[in-house]
């Protein structure tokens, strides 16, 4: 549509150091705009102390018919997780 | 109930052998409770269907802020104008992340927007009633936004990702709508007489229409059938209704106010109230577009959207000069 402003995906650090987290998407004319309706929208409650905004457009995305190709390969590989190995009682934590 | 009588395109659930393959993948899928996610195949009748459903529950956000927003200069207290002010902020922030949960299907904000203001989409017949003194504020939050949040809650369970994951979001901040409506509605309610009186009568007019935000009854409840099978709806019409009335008939009791439906009775056997149903000549004549305030709503939103338009053109226009000359810096 004419005139319509562009759509931002908004991300989120919350309060425990984590890594900032996708919480939604909002429309704003500019970067700076979209940080201040980011603010307004998504952290009304605390919700937050560092925002990331990205226009949507610039995201990419795998696709869902590559699922397979790219996510089977690693159903397989069992040992890649620490519990597959037995290790010993007296060996101790580890 | 925030989206009554979504339409879908046909009024039969289509059986297995009727189904593409893909259709069968995706109702597999459904039936497993795995979400559908934006970039996923699906029906073509499914995103219609959900495109309205999400839509109008978008616009029931934004519209439902009209009788609330014109209490904000009158309340009683600075106290109580804060929180009002508050929810209110809440309800365009849900309108917000379901125009966006909207999107992910491929329309967008703005055309939606214009098809509300053009009469093609709907919003719930609830916001067409009038909110006539402060009582009316304390019912609405209370009874308006308890309402929706029994629909809510079901629909976090929804099949689509985007629209779920809005649900989940929504839920946390509408208790908070459903709390302070109560609490509002107390201080009336144990209140002078005069206060007493007004909380009545607000819960004698808001009752009926609150009921009718869950949609018609079942058997009267065409597009429900495909609808359920999609988990594009959870619970049936009923069923909500019902588990409505259990949770405040309690509530009005603690209230010492009068039950607004003489006929609630506590039935033992069913384990349930039952109650009167509303007059359903009056909900479809009010989602005609004949309700109170239909006209009065659907002009405001028109103005708003009108009187801000030079806004949204001059921030735009500011953005792209501004982007131009950075470029031209570079």
């Amino acid at each position: 549509m004419k005139n319509e402003w562009p759509l931002w995906e908004v991300f989120i650090r919350g309060q425990h150091g984590l890594a900032h987290r996708h919480v939604g998407s909002l429309h704003a004319p500019d970067a700076e705009t979209a940080i201040l309706n980011a603010r307004d929208v998504y952290t009304r409650r605390n919700e937050g102390v560092s925002i990331w905004v990205v226009e949507a457009k610039h995201i990419a995305a795998s696709s869902p018919s590559e699922k397979g190709p790219l996510f089977e390969p690693s159903e397989s590989k069992i040992y890649r997780h620490p519990t597959f190995f037995d290790i010993p009682e007296e060996v101790g934590h580890m | 109930m925030y989206a009554q009588m979504v339409k879908t395109a046909s009024n039969r659930v289509k059986t297995r052998e009727e189904m593409s393959p893909e259709e069968q993948h995706f109702q597999d899928k459904i039936d497993n409770d795995v979400k559908i996610e934006p970039k996923d195949w699906m029906p073509e009748d499914y995103r219609r269907t959900l495109i309205r459903q999400i839509g109008q529950h978008a616009h029931s956000e934004v519209v439902g802020q009209l009788p609330e927003g014109n209490w904000i200069t009158r309340a009683p207290t600075l106290e109580r104008k804060a929180i009002l002010l508050a929810k209110v902020q809440d309800e365009a922030g849900h309108g917000l992340y379901l125009y966006s949960a909207a999107e992910t299907l491929g329309v967008s904000r703005d055309e939606l927007i214009e098809l509300l203001h053009e009469g093609k989409m709907k919003y719930s017949s609830i916001f067409n009633y009038p909110t006539l003194n402060w009582a009316d504020i304390g019912a609405v939050g209370w009874l308006v936004d308890g309402a929706a949040i029994i629909n809510q809650v079901a629909l976090q369970r929804t099949s689509y990702g985007p629209y779920s994951r809005a649900m989940i979001r929504i839920c946390k901040e509408e208790s908070f709508h459903a709390r302070q409506g109560y609490s509002a509605i107390m201080k009336m309610a144990f209140g002078t007489p005069e206060q007493k009186k007004m909380a009545q009568d607000a819960v004698n007019r808001l009752w009926f229409p609150a009921l009718m935000m869950f949609g018609p009854s079942d058997k009267d409840s065409v597009h429900s059938e495909q609808s359920m099978a999609w988990k594009i709806k959870v619970k049936t019409n009923d069923e909500l209704r019902q588990q409505f009335v259990d949770q405040t008939v309690p509530q009005i009791d603690y209230l010492g106010l009068e039950r607004p439906d003489p006929t609630i009775k506590w039935n033992e056997e069913r384990g349930h109230y039952d109650f009167a149903m509303p007059d359903w000549d009056e909900f479809f004549n009010v989602i005609k577009g004949n309700g109170p305030c239909n006209a009065d709503r659907m002009e405001n939103r028109r103005k708003a959207w009108e009187d801000g338009a030079w806004v949204r053109e001059g921030l735009l226009e500011h953005a792209r000069k501004k982007a131009a000359r950075k470029v031209a810096a570079e």
